[in-house]
Order: C-alpha cells, then sequence, then structure tokens
C-alpha cells in the first residue's frame, strides 16, 4: 500500500511542477530561516561544561552602601577583596577558584616574533580540575603554587603553537611582563562557549593565552582588566584594589549535592549577618547561589537581535505553512474528479486521506532537504559576520533531526485540512458533474 | 457592478478565502514590523556623531618597558614620550592636525564618569548624570572638527598632563550643548561650575561645542550626547592619538605612520588590526550589527512578500480553472472580457481588505509584544497604512495574471461538456 501511495504521489506531483515547486520552496524558505535563526540561538544558550555545569556555582554577596538599596535588589556581580579571599581561604565548598583578566605584555625568546600584550587569566588552582581543563603536556599548579607566589604559567594550545611549533614546552621560559616565568602546562582543546566564567571581555570572546597565579598577578602588579565597580567615594585606583570599596573578582565553587548547596547558601548569608554586624556591610544579608545555567540566563549573554531574528524567523515559517496549506488545498480539490472515481471504485475515505499525507509529506522531505541546504546556507552567512559569537554557529546532529522532525511535521500539518476536505468529496455528484 | 455574486461564490471557497485573508494578515503584521526595525536600525545608524568624520586615524600604541604611571617621575618620562610621539605625526607630510586622545566617538572604549552641581556628591547618586570624557590636548577640538557654539577653546597653555590613575580634576572643561542644556536649562552653561565624580575640586565650562556623541555603542542610551572634553593628556602604558590628514591622503599617512613612529621610538607595540583605524572602519564596525539586522529583516519582508504573492497567484489559478465553466456561460451572456476582468479584481480587492483589516490588529499586537520583550519603540500609525496600501496592491499585482486568463476564456466553452 505504501509503495502505491508513494506511488500516485509522485506521478500527481510530476503533473504539476509549477505547483509543487511553489510548496517545495515556501516549506523550505520557512524551514531554512527558521532552522538558522534556532541553531544560532540554539548553540548561544548552549551548555558551556556538559556534564559540570550542573555543580559549578557563583556567589554573589552584597557589599554595596544604602544608596540605591531597595529591599529584592541584585547583589553586584563580582566580589571585592576581602570578601573573595575570605571565600577562597573558607574552603567550604569541594572546590573553588578565585580569578580575574588581564592583558600581560609577553616578550617572545624568538627575535622574528614581536613582542605583544597576551590575554591572561589569573586564578588560582583548583580552576583547572574543577572545570575539567584537559592538559596536551604538563599540569596546572597547585595550592602551595599559590601560596608561594610562585612564578609560574599555563599556556592555551594555540599560544603553544604560536611560540613553540605545538611542541612539548613545559619547563620552558615565558618573559611576562619582563618577568621569567616557567611553563608548566599546556592546555588541550577547551573552548568553554559561553564564556562563562569571565564575560566580561565578551561573552562569546575568544579564550585566554595565559593563566596566572592569581596572587603571582598581584605581587608583580600585572594589568587588571574587566569591570571594576565602585561604592562611596572611595575611587577605583586600580594599584590598590586590595584595600578600596571595589568589586571586580569573579569566583567559582563546585558544589556536588543539593545539601551542600543549601549548606553553602547559609554560610553566605552567616557570612554577610556577621559582616552587618561588624559594620562592614550596609545592607542586611543579600546572597545569591547560581549554577552555570542560571547564570548565564541572569547575565543575559543571547544578543536580544538573536532572539529577535529567531522570533521573525518563526512568524515568516507560520506564513510559509499558511501558504502551503492554501496551495495543497487548491491541489487537492482540482483532483476532485479523479478522487471521486477511486472512491466510486471503492477506495475508502481513510485510503485517499492517506494518499493525500502521502503526498504532503514528500513535498515535506524534499523542502526539508532544501530547507537543509538553505539553513547550512545561512548559517555560513552568519559565519561572515564579524560579531564574536559568529564563528561558533555550526549546525549539529540534534539541530538537524530537529530540521527534518519540523519539515515533516510542518507539511503534514499543512497536509492535514486540504486532504480532509478532498476526501469527503461525493463521487456521484462529482462524476454526474462531469 | 453588484458584490452579492462575489460574496455568494466566496461562501463557496470558505477555506481558500480564509487560507488567502489569514496570509496577508500575517505577512501585513511582520512586514510593518519589519520595516519598522529597518527604519529605526536606520535612523540610529545615520545620526551624525558630531566630529568631522572624514580624513580622521585613530592610532593605539603600547609602549613596551615603559616607566611606572604611578610615579611623578614615570609620569613624566611617560609625558615626554607622548609629547615626542606627536611631535613625530605633526612633523609627517600631508598630516594637518594631531592630538593625544583618550577614546573617540563610536570606538566603544570610554571613561565615563558622573557630573553634578554640588561638591562631594555620592558617585552613584539618584540624579547623577553621565558623562563620557574625553581627555586630548589643545588640537582635541579642531582634529575632531568640533563645532564650538559658545565660549572659546582650549590654549596650548592650559593643557596638564597627568597619569592615568591619577584622581585630580581639570579646572576647566567643554562640555556638549546637550550637557550643558540639562545642566544649566536657563541661560549659559560657559562660565558655571560644575564638580566630577563627586570630587570637591571645582571645573569651569569654558565652551561648549555643538554636538559629540560618547563612544558607548549598544549601551548608555541615556547619555549618547552628554560628552565632556578635558584639557589634559593623561599617560600611561598605551597612548592614543588622533590624526586629521589632508584631503585625500588618508591611505598614505596611514601607511607610512607605523613607520614614522617606530623611527623615533622603537620600543613600542602597534598593533596589526586595531592599532592603526581610519574613522570610517570605526563606524562600520560599531554598526555592524545594525546595519546586518537591517538587511535581514528587508530580505525577509521581500521573501515574505513574494511567498505571499505566489500564494495568491496559485488559489487564484485554481479557482479560475474550478470556474471555467461558468465564466463561459457568463460571457455567453453577455459579460465582456472586462467584466470578468474585474470580477476577479474585485473578489480580491475584498479577501485583501478583510486580511488586510486583521493584519493591521496583528501589526500593532505584534509590535506591543515587541516592545514588551525588546527595547523598542512603539511604532507610528502611518507605517500600518502604508504597508496596508502595499499587501492591497501586491493582491491586485498577484491576481492580474490569473485574471487576464479567466477573461480569454471564450464563451463557446459554455455549450461543450468538458
Amino acid at each position: 500500500m505504501f509503495g502505491y501511495y508513494l506511488d500516485l504521489a509522485v506521478h500527481s506531483l510530476k503533473r504539476n511542477k509549477v505547483l509543487t515547486g511553489l510548496m517545495v520552496l515556501a516549506i523550505a524558505m520557512g524551514i531554512g530561516a527558521s532552522m538558522t535563526t534556532l541553531t544560532v540561538l540554539h548553540v548561544l544558550s548552549g551548555d558551556p561544561l556538559p556534564g559540570r555545569s550542573g555543580s559549578l556555582y557563583t556567589p554573589q554577596i552584597d557589599p554595596l552602601d544604602l544608596n540605591n538599596y531597595a529591599p529584592g535588589v541584585e547583589p553586584p556581580d563580582q566580589l571585592s577583596w576581602i570578601d573573595g579571599n575570605y571565600l577562597l581561604k573558607a574552603k567550604r565548598a569541594t572546590r573553588q577558584a578565585l580569578m580575574t583578566e588581564g592583558m600581560v605584555p609577553l616578550q617572545p625568546a624568538q627575535p622574528s616574533i614581536d613582542p605583544f600584550h597576551a590575554v591572561a587569566l589569573y586564578t588560582t588552582a583548583d580552576f583547572f580540575p574543577m572545570f575539567g581543563v584537559p592538559f596536551q603536556y604538563g599540569n596546572g599548579w597547585g595550592n602551595a603554587d599559590d601560596d608561594a607566589k610562585a612564578r609560574v604559567v599555563v599556556i592555551s594550545a594555540k599560544l603553544n603553537d604560536k611560540l613553540f611549533g605545538g611542541k612539548n614546552s613545559v619547563g620552558k621560559e615565558l618573559r611576562l611582563q619582563e618577568k621569567a616565568f616557567r611553563i608548566i602546562g599546556v592546555l588541550g582543546d577547551w573552548h568553554p562557549q559561553p564564556h562563562f566564567y569571565q564575560l566580561y571581555m565578551g561573552s562569546y570572546a575568544d579564550d585566554e593565552d595565559i593563566f596566572v597565579p592569581f596572587f603571582t598577578s598581584r605581587d608583580l602588579h600585572m594589568e587588571h582588566d574587566g569591570s571594576t565597580d565602585c561604592w562611596g567615594n572611595s575611587g577605583g585606583d586600580p594599584n590598590n584594589l586590595e584595600h578600596v570599596n571595589c568589586t571586580w573578582l569573579q569566583f567559582w565553587v563546585q558544589l556536588d549535592t543539593p545539601q551542600a548547596v543549601a549548606a553553602y547558601k547559609s554560610f553566605l548569608v552567616n557570612y554577610s549577618q556577621e559582616q552587618h554586624d561588624n559594620g562592614r556591610f550596609a545592607r542586611s544579608p543579600n546572597v545569591r547561589l547560581r549554577n552555570v545555567m542560571q547564570w548565564l540566563d541572569y547575565q543575559q549573554v543571547v544578543p536580544s537581535d538573536t532572539r529577535l531574528q529567531a522570533w521573525l524567523a518563526i512568524s515568516f515559517l507560520v506564513v510559509c505553512l499558511v501558504n502551503t496549506v492554501g496551495l495543497m488545498l487548491a491541489k487537492f480539490m482540482r483532483r476532485a474528479g479523479e478522487l471521486s472515481v477511486r472512491r466510486a471504485l471503492g477506495a475508502s475515505q481513510r485510503a485517499l486521506f492517506g494518499q493525500l499525507l502521502m503526498e504532503s509529506g514528500i513535498v515535506g522531505c524534499v523542502g526539508g532537504v532544501a530547507g537543509l541546504l538553505l539553513a547550512l546556507l545561512g548559517l555560513w552567512l552568519v559565519r561572515q559576520q564579524p560579531a564574536d559569537y559568529a564563528k561558533i554557529a555550526h549546525m549539529d546532529a540534534s539541530m538537524l533531526v530537529v530540521t527534518f522532525a519540523l519539515s515533516i511535521c510542518a507539511s503534514l500539518l499543512a497536509g492535514l485540512l486540504p486532504a480532509w476536505r478532498a476526501c469527503r468529496v461525493t463521487p456521484a455528484l462529482q462524476l454526474k458533474a462531469n | 457592478m453588484s458584490l452579492h455574486p462575489i460574496l455568494a461564490a466566496l461562501r463557496k471557497h470558505k477555506a481558500g478565502v480564509v487560507l488567502i485573508a489569514l496570509q496577508i494578515a500575517l505577512t501585513l503584521a511582520i512586514v510593518c514590523n519589519a520595516v519598522f526595525i529597518i527604519y529605526s536600525r536606520v535612523e540610529k545608524v545615520n545620526r551624525p556623531t558630531g566630529i568631522d568624520e572624514s580624513n580622521l586615524l585613530l592610532i593605539t600604541q603600547q609602549w613596551v618597558g615603559a616607566p611606572s604611571m604611578d610615579t611623578p617621575a614615570g609620569v613624566q618620562q611617560l609625558d615626554s614620550m607622548l609629547r615626542q610621539d606627536l611631535d613625530t605625526l605633526r612633523r609627517m607630510p600631508d598630516v594637518m592636525s594631531v592630538s593625544s586622545i583618550t577614546s573617540l566617538p563610536l570606538l566603544n572604549s570610554s571613561w565615563v564618569g558622573g557630573v553634578s552641581l554640588t561638591p562631594g556628591a555620592q558617585t552613584p547618586g539618584k540624579n547623577d548624570i553621565h558623562t563620557a570624557m574625553y581627555f586630548g590636548d589643545d588640537q582635541m577640538v579642531g582634529t575632531l572638527g568640533l563645532q564650538m557654539v559658545e565660549g572659546r577653546n582650549f590654549n596650548a597653555s592650559e593643557i596638564t598632563n597627568k597619569g592615568m590613575r591619577d584622581q585630580t580634576e581639570p579646572s576647566i572643561v567643554i562640555v556638549t550643548q546637550d550637557l550643558a542644556k540639562r545642566l544649566f536649562p536657563h541661560g549659559s552653561a560657559v562660565g558655571k561650575v560644575v564638580y566630577f565624580d563627586g570630587g570637591n575640586a571645582p571645573s569651569t565650562i569654558i565652551g561648549v561645542v555643538k554636538r559629540m556623541q560618547t563612544p558607548a555603542v549598544g549601551w548608555g542610551d541615556n547619555f549618547t550626547w552628554y560628552s565632556t572634553l578635558m584639557p589634559t593628556r593623561i599617560n600611561a602604558t598605551f597612548s592614543r592619538y588622533i590624526v586629521r590628514t589632508r584631503p585625500g591622503q588618508l591611505d598614505a599617512v596611514a601607511h607610512h605612520v607605523a613607520t614614522a613612529l617606530y623611527n623615533s621610538n622603537p620600543l613600542r607595540v602597534i598593533d596589526d588590526d586595531d592599532g592603526i583605524k581610519r574613522f570610517s572602519d570605526i563606524r562600520a564596525d560599531a554598526y555592524r550589527a545594525d546595519i546586518g539586522m537591517a538587511v535581514l529583516m528587508g530580505v525577509v519582508c521581500l521573501i515574505l512578500l513574494a511567498v505571499t504573492a505566489a500564494g495568491i497567484v496559485g488559489l487564484t489559478s485554481f479557482w479560475v480553472g474550478q470556474r471555467h465553466r461558468q465564466i463561459g456561460v457568463r460571457r455567453a451572456l453577455g459579460a465582456r472580457k472586462i467584466d470578468i476582468l474585474h470580477y476577479f479584481q474585485l473578489e480580491n480587492l475584498m479577501i485583501a481588505g478583510a486580511g488586510a483589516l486583521i493584519g493591521i490588529a496583528l501589526a500593532v499586537g505584534l509590535n506591543r509584544l515587541l516592545m514588551s520583550k525588546f527595547e523598542m519603540d512603539s511604532m507610528p500609525v502611518y507605517y500600518v497604512l502604508v504597508g496596508l496600501a502595499v499587501v492591497m496592491l501586491l493582491g491586485q499585482v498577484a491576481v492580474f495574471v490569473p485574471a487576464r486568463r479567466a477573461s480569454n476564456v471564450p464563451p463557446v466553452v459554455a455549450t461543450r461538456s468538458v
């Protein structure tokens, strides 16, 4: 039966090439446009560390004064020096890392490469195991290196390729800000997108070139980039960030169980209460503890233009579908004569319905394939854009499946009403009229 | 022509009529909103920054092994390096004027502070006015081509220098007209005193420029035109210079400027990509996303109109085929070709009109929805009216071909059995 319907459907579609072409084109454009934008949205709102992100949390506490205070106001996104250090030293989580970003002048040993500024992450030892960072050569540093303000550095695979031609560079020297650092590790392929732990350099920015122990960076007065939010009248003297009322540090913790999350939250509340009682915090305890996905959602990392485009593309798909329903209706109703002959010869309504749906299903399949090609073209166009997220816009397996499912569902849906109308022809009336 | 037969015929094709009307309604709603988005983006991109944008070159460089910017001796050493660069640039052929500068409109690298009429105002105070600060020397106003509307420019003798982290405020400043009006709604701002960043040191406004945009792109919309010019060379491990070249010599200067600077002092880094930028590139970078969005919206509108037109052609063709015989009968009974043509045109006008009426409601609803979800303004009524005219016209154009085919049905069809 299936083969017979298929045969009939192909015959009927061939008979009216222009109309068939229009339907396929309408479905293909709707699918192509919506899949392009949905893929971009899917990639941008993806999980940067699948499997791990659920147990990674970033605490926010509120050390601000009473200016602009209203109950329920969000605490600042970052931590001050005092609070960050306290939370780091308290070690209340399985793992914890304090971090901030900066640009460091790098003087390559090779005379052929000009000195340049490397994007650096200043962080503490747990960063690497907590985020599951893979190493090509060597390892990260340990707590002892943090305490000793050791002059060690971990470099990215990209920088290793640039400076050492991709060879094992562990143990070699790297000159940063005119000081000698020893390379102890080279990262493997690691590009979390969005760049969740440091959103201030761009949500989908390039990864860091070098990783330097946090306390070493402060010891050597390495430049701090990124936002520094100050309150009161202290001013934001960047040389003196240890002693001013500014938030400028990011802090992430690993909490493996719901109990640990609850315990950590109450620890934050207790700390805030204590600081409030001491008079350091003007506000009563105001804390948040968000995991990676909640944090990305709160920070609204997905650009609003991308969301707007997705809305636009989906409404475009709706118009294309309405259009296809109309064309399909015209096509099926025109065949009332043929259908009534089949009815008169004993085909049931259900059989006709199945045959017509098969026809719309084929339109959907062909439209889906064409739409997929259009979506691939669309994504290629997106990648040519200069936005920092553009280069990660690729179709993945799940979106491929969604594309096909969407196009076949869409065309079957579009075929339902016309097929139902057409299979209800009254054979006697039609045959007599002809 | 009476409408009654048309209505009676349409009643027999409810599904098709509803589908065309729905499609027209959705098309109208989407196209109106998309065109409105295009217009908002284009309007944003086309607004002048207030500076004379042609023949401007921005140079950003970093010194290698620079002295500390936090000791007085280091600052003076950095300043002499900066003045040496200014001198080098000013002596280049085809360069008209040069100033040190900290940022430019649309550069998206800004120095934002608060300005108030009282000393020691709390920095994040509710009534604080944000302003973007541009630090440069006496050549800054001339090099940027800013238009002074009141007061005077800085003198060479009034220019000071300070380390980047030095918090002292200059004793004189120039502000934009918008900021002057905001601070002093009544009367002239020239000679008046303001305080920056909650400090206690007064700064006197000595001049007002007509217009100058802030460097912010995509944020800071509440102070886009509130800029302040400061007579200060900022000394840091990096420096920026704005260069105005003779007309037509921009490329030549851009090509030679890195060599000239390296020759005068090789201990520096000028980035290959961002070190030397024409203002036209800065503008293109700043608005690329907006232009991309406008183009995308435009393409979607065109495809949408084409799809809708194709849908109308398809369904009307079907109706013409279906009514082949009836048309023959009408022709045989004396209807002229033009009557048949008008019949289909009028029929389309009624369907499209009904669809467009629903579409107006949808368009306004969609606009409200977008306003609640995205930063968007309310759409003026004439967009909907123009959209209405466009879809009605589209319907008439699309229906013309099948309607003409219908009018060409010969009367003899009536006597034939199919």
